[in-house]
């Protein structure tokens, strides 16, 4: 249960970061908060040359609005965004989804984007961002781009985050006008992986769903403002549509049951959530 | 800050405690080995090192942390507190020290450092926690003892009581 022997490199800028990830190679790994790869890294299922300590880069440590989104940089702890002022308002998704993070104890110390670059199918923040629709910015030395969220994650516990680059912010849509926003999940125990996590999202004309723990990757869908028996239809045949795997939690034909009555309850309280 | 190699040891200063401290550390010692086998404390208990326990929760510059998830060098100049720093020199218990062991808050006592510290973090922040809202806080801690009830007494009966 100890890790391997790597180098260690506490960034003071993102430049600094960049180039040393470019350095490093592909044993290279970059680390925020460390509460998914350290794990890892004691369980010896990652076994990098050097980590490249993001946490400490003051410039990447905020969290505003812009241009419609709120953007959060790397060095910012879900914790800050758990307790930003703006959040019920501008994201009352997120302000719904955080507490099912981990624990208080390790939110304190996880990153927003530390929780995207890692990309567990059945993590909050990554279904959020698909749900919403929203990007990330990927920086590497020669330069920077924005990948949506759905291009971005690519399946279980991979994106197209290239070796050289690092998610240095997370962007997510605000709120729009008259949605309403409502997000729930199953897990064995509080805090646990889910079995499945759902966001949900209604318009006027519209709802949508995201489901999580289902696929390898959240999986969203959005659909005319449906009621009744054609909901539960629609229902059905997404939840057949992700198919869904057998573990030792629970079945596929579990999962997709859960699809099926928690995405009519959380799509029933998004609708009751418009404004 | 230069790059660290993984073949030597680097030092690390702590403020653990109150107390300015220094040893040295590969990049890959993780802080509850640090605190434990070099710096000699005995308060970090090490359940599953994998940050599901948190057995070995430290507060890290105020900021709730499992020390199996923090790596000592990245704890380099910050401020450490562990269970040691909560009775007086003279070892009195803290007043939620005192509660714990009023309700039976623990019995073999293996998790009860890291709660406490969690517990010394989070109710600055939720001064007045309901009884869920404390029983959702203590989802981060495994204790196998107890089932929690005596705990919950401890705090809510602390939180009753204290002054100010």
């Amino acid at each position: 249960m100890k890790p391997i022997s790597f180098d260690y490199l506490k960034a003071g800028s993102t430049e600094e970061a960049v180039a040393a990830l470019a350095d490093g190679g592909d044993d290279a790994r970059i680390i925020a908060g460390g509460m998914s790869l350290v794990p890892m890294l004691n369980f010896r299922l990652v076994e990098p040359s050097i980590l490249i300590d993001i946490s400490k880069i003051a410039g990447n440590n905020y969290i505003r609005e812009d241009g419609g989104m709120v953007e959060v940089g790397c060095a910012t702890r879900q914790a800050q965004l758990e307790k930003w002022d703006g959040l019920a308002e501008k994201l009352p998704l997120l302000a719904a989804a955080i507490p099912f993070i981990g624990h208080y104890q390790t939110r304190a110390r996880g990153t927003v984007c530390g929780s995207l670059s890692h990309a567990d199918p059945s993590s909050e923040l990554p279904l959020s961002l698909a749900t919403l629709g929203g990007e990330v910015v990927l920086t590497s030395k020669s330069g920077q781009r924005r990948l949506s969220a759905d291009a971005f994650q690519t399946g279980m516990l991979s994106t197209a985050k290239r070796a050289d680059e690092i998610v240095t912010a997370a962007r997510y849509p605000v709120r729009e006008k008259g949605a309403g926003y409502a997000f729930t999940e199953m897990a064995q125990r509080r805090g646990d992986f889910a079995i499945v996590a759902l966001a949900g999202v209604a318009t006027g004309s519209k709802i949508r769903l995201g489901i999580g723990g289902v696929a390898d990757r959240p999986t969203v869908r959005e659909w005319d403002v449906l009621d009744g028996s054609a909901l539960d239809d629609a229902l059905n045949e997404f939840a057949w549509d992700l198919g869904g795997y057998d573990d030792i939690h629970a079945t596929a034909r579990y999962r997709r049951e859960l699809v099926r009555r928690l995405g009519k309850r959380v799509i029933e309280e998004a609708k009751s959530c418009r404004s | 800050m230069p790059q660290l190699s993984k073949d030597a040891r680097h030092p690390v200063t702590l403020t653990l405690n109150g107390v300015e401290v220094s040893d040295y550390a590969e990049p890959r010692m993780l802080l509850s080995d640090f605190l434990t086998h070099t710096i000699g404390i005995t308060s970090c208990h090490v359940g599953c090192e994998h940050g599901v326990c948190g057995a070995c929760t430290v507060l890290i510059d105020g900021v709730v942390s499992r020390a199996c998830l923090t790596f000592a060098v990245q704890a380099d100049g910050t401020t450490v507190e562990t269970a040691e720093s909560l009775a007086s020199d003279e070892g009195e218990l803290s007043d939620l020290q005192k509660a714990f062991k009023k309700h039976h808050g623990l019995q073999c006592g293996y998790c009860t450092p890291g709660i406490l510290m969690s517990l010394t973090a989070w109710l600055k922040e939720n001064p007045k926690p309901t009884e869920e809202e404390l029983r959702d806080m203590l989802s981060g801690h495994l204790c196998r003892c107890t089932g929690y009830v005596g705990m919950v007494k401890a705090v809510l009966d602390y939180c009753e009581n204290r002054e100010g």
